[in-house]
């Protein structure tokens, strides 16, 4: 019955997911939202996806120069690509992230026809607590 | 490297498919084994195929279509199951003409129906937790007997009984109405806390506690709360395992031993988690409706979590809630807790006066909590000798080790004398 032996793949994990893309790509599609919208209504019902949103074009950048703190305005034209969402997921295993960042992609690429990008996904540290 | 590897990717789709994929599977042939099979049909079928295909587009609808089309093939193919059960026969072709987009919104109901039959009254809860955890929590049953530190038997023999009493029961065509429903839901939210202490407290083993079964019960709170997002009380177990869980960190010191509440370093504490319970108390008091165990006990562990240190902690609201919930759901321990909490908001002459009146009652008399807790209520009027007698029976009374050495430590770490008689 049991083809894999899954337990030595099992560790609960938190990841941060970043979708980035080029700047200025304009809004997205409607038929994306949607889409998107079904993917976080099925990962808070399926319990994995803890917290999602996306984030406005406008950016302030607080940095550290010669030990000095100091605020600039965006935009930034030297900018490549920005963040556009993130999502805060917990899986078993990096390849879990990687199916649930998949989706998100593959939904991109449905339904934004030209749109080029990636999602960036990162482990937290120390997160859930062993 | 670059690419998927197929093999994994197989794996990670299944382990987050796998209860809908039972779930929709159950739905077409009524049956849980066969449902599971259907199910572990197409994890195979994905391991055989995405090596040399490559990865679907959409690697979930790719395996549900497989358990779809082996359930058609099933029902056509078995003539005789057809003859025997025109009811079975007929919901299935019902839903094989559904279009895909009924299938989507129906999936909740079909999880729901998943959920009720893991926590059936026909099986025992030990069935009870074992199926739950495969069916909804898509693990093998290698997995659940490491969780549980039993032989890998015993989880197999646990489900294979399960399944013949639901079978015999005809659990799969049984649709809890309204009122059973209700009754069945506390089934539910037993199950999963059950899971999670388990998690939590970890009764066997070396480990203070197995935080993937706190993740689990914690995914399962999750999914309840999204099939059933107005009840309170799933929302209240929801928030209580928030809360508990985020103490995970900190409650054991470095060398193992047990960190009490008082003395953790609430920094080290996930204070995500306690966001998301505060989330869930303030939706389950936006339903207006009574409050249960669950939300109760999430309230008072709400009290804590707020804290950033011990002494800010609000004991007289602590107090009110354990006053509400010794009223819904009465019990020694909560009496015990009660006590603990009045003697912290209302001074331990006050605490000690609510155990003597509680005492006569020989399941809270005979406790280890009821000295332990009284041991600290006199120590903390500066009788040092009634306090060490009473922490010293209260070692004698418990079977946990580490608790018996907390116990004696705090007897022995009182002062000779009695601190002269002071009104407080």
């Amino acid at each position: 019955m049991v083809v894999t032996d899954f337990a030595k793949e099992y560790s609960e994990m938190r990841y941060l997911t970043m979708i980035k893309s080029r700047p200025n790509m304009g809004p997205p599609p409607p038929a994306l939202m949607e889409a998107i919208g079904a993917l976080t209504a099925d990962g808070f019902r399926d319990g994995y996806l803890l917290e999602a949103g996306g984030l406005a074009p406008e950016m302030v950048r607080v940095r550290v120069r010669a030990g000095k703190v100091d605020v600039v305005d965006g935009p930034f034209s030297e900018a490549k690509e920005i963040v556009g969402g993130y999502a805060m997921v917990e899986a078993r295993s990096k390849e879990g992230a990687t199916e649930l960042g998949s989706r998100m992609m593959a939904a991109h690429a449905e339904h934004w026809p030209g749109w080029e990008g990636e999602v960036e996904i990162r482990s937290v540290f120390g997160n859930p607590p062993a | 490297m670059s690419g998927r590897d197929p093999r994994a990717a197989a794996e990670a789709v299944w382990r987050l498919e796998a209860p809908k994929l039972i779930a929709a599977g159950l739905r077409m042939v009524r049956d849980v084994n066969l449902a599971e099979d259907l199910a572990q049909d197409a994890l195979v079928a994905a391991l055989e195929q995405w090596p040399r295909d490559g990865v679907p587009v959409n690697p979930a609808a790719w395996m549900t279509a497989v358990v779809k089309r082996r359930a058609v093939d099933h029902i056509r193919r078995n003539e005789r199951f057809r003859q025997r059960q025109p009811e079975l026969a007929r919901t299935a072709a019902e839903s094989m003409e559904l279009d895909p987009d009924h299938d989507v919104e129906r999936i909740d109901d079909d999880l729901l129906r998943l959920v009720f039959i893991a926590c059936h009254p026909a099986i025992s809860q030990q069935s009870r937790v074992a199926l739950t955890l495969r069916l909804l929590g898509g693990l093998t049953t290698t997995e659940i007997a490491h969780a549980f530190l039993v032989p890998e038997a015993t989880v197999a023999q646990r489900i294979v009984r399960a399944k013949t009493d639901l079978r015999h029961a005809n659990a799969a065509l049984d649709e809890p109405g309204p009122e059973q429903r209700l009754e069945r839901l506390d089934a539910v939210l037993e199950v999963i806390y059950l899971i999670f202490n388990e998690g939590y407290t970890a009764t066997a083993g070396a480990d203070w506690s197995r935080p993937v079964l706190c993740n689990e019960a914690l995914r399962l709170g999750r999914l309840l709360r999204g099939l059933i997002p107005e009840d309170p009380e799933v929302l209240g177990l929801l928030a209580l395992m928030e809360f508990q869980s985020s103490r995970l960190a900190a409650r054991h010191a470095s060398d193992g031993t047990a960190v009490l509440l008082d003395d953790q370093d609430r920094s080290r504490w996930d204070h995500d988690r306690i966001r998301r319970g505060l989330a869930a108390i303030a939706a389950a008091e936006a339903t207006g409706e009574p409050m249960g165990p669950y939300l109760l006990q999430a309230q008072i562990a709400a009290c804590h979590a707020r804290a950033r240190t011990p002494v800010q902690t609000d004991w007289s609201k602590v107090t009110f809630w354990y006053d509400l919930l010794a009223q819904v759901a009465p019990s020694p321990i909560v009496q015990l807790n009660r006590a603990v909490s009045v003697g912290r908001s209302h001074g331990p002459h006050a605490g000690l006066a609510l155990l003597d009146t509680i005492n006569a009652d020989p399941k809270i008399g005979g406790l280890h909590l009821y000295h332990a807790v009284r041991g600290d209520l006199l120590a903390r009027l500066g009788r040092h000798g009634e306090a060490r007698a009473e922490f010293t029976h209260a070692a004698s009374l418990t079977g946990n080790e580490s608790e018996q050495a907390l116990l004696r430590r705090r007897a022995a770490d009182l002062p000779e004398t009695d601190m002269p008689r002071q009104d407080f």
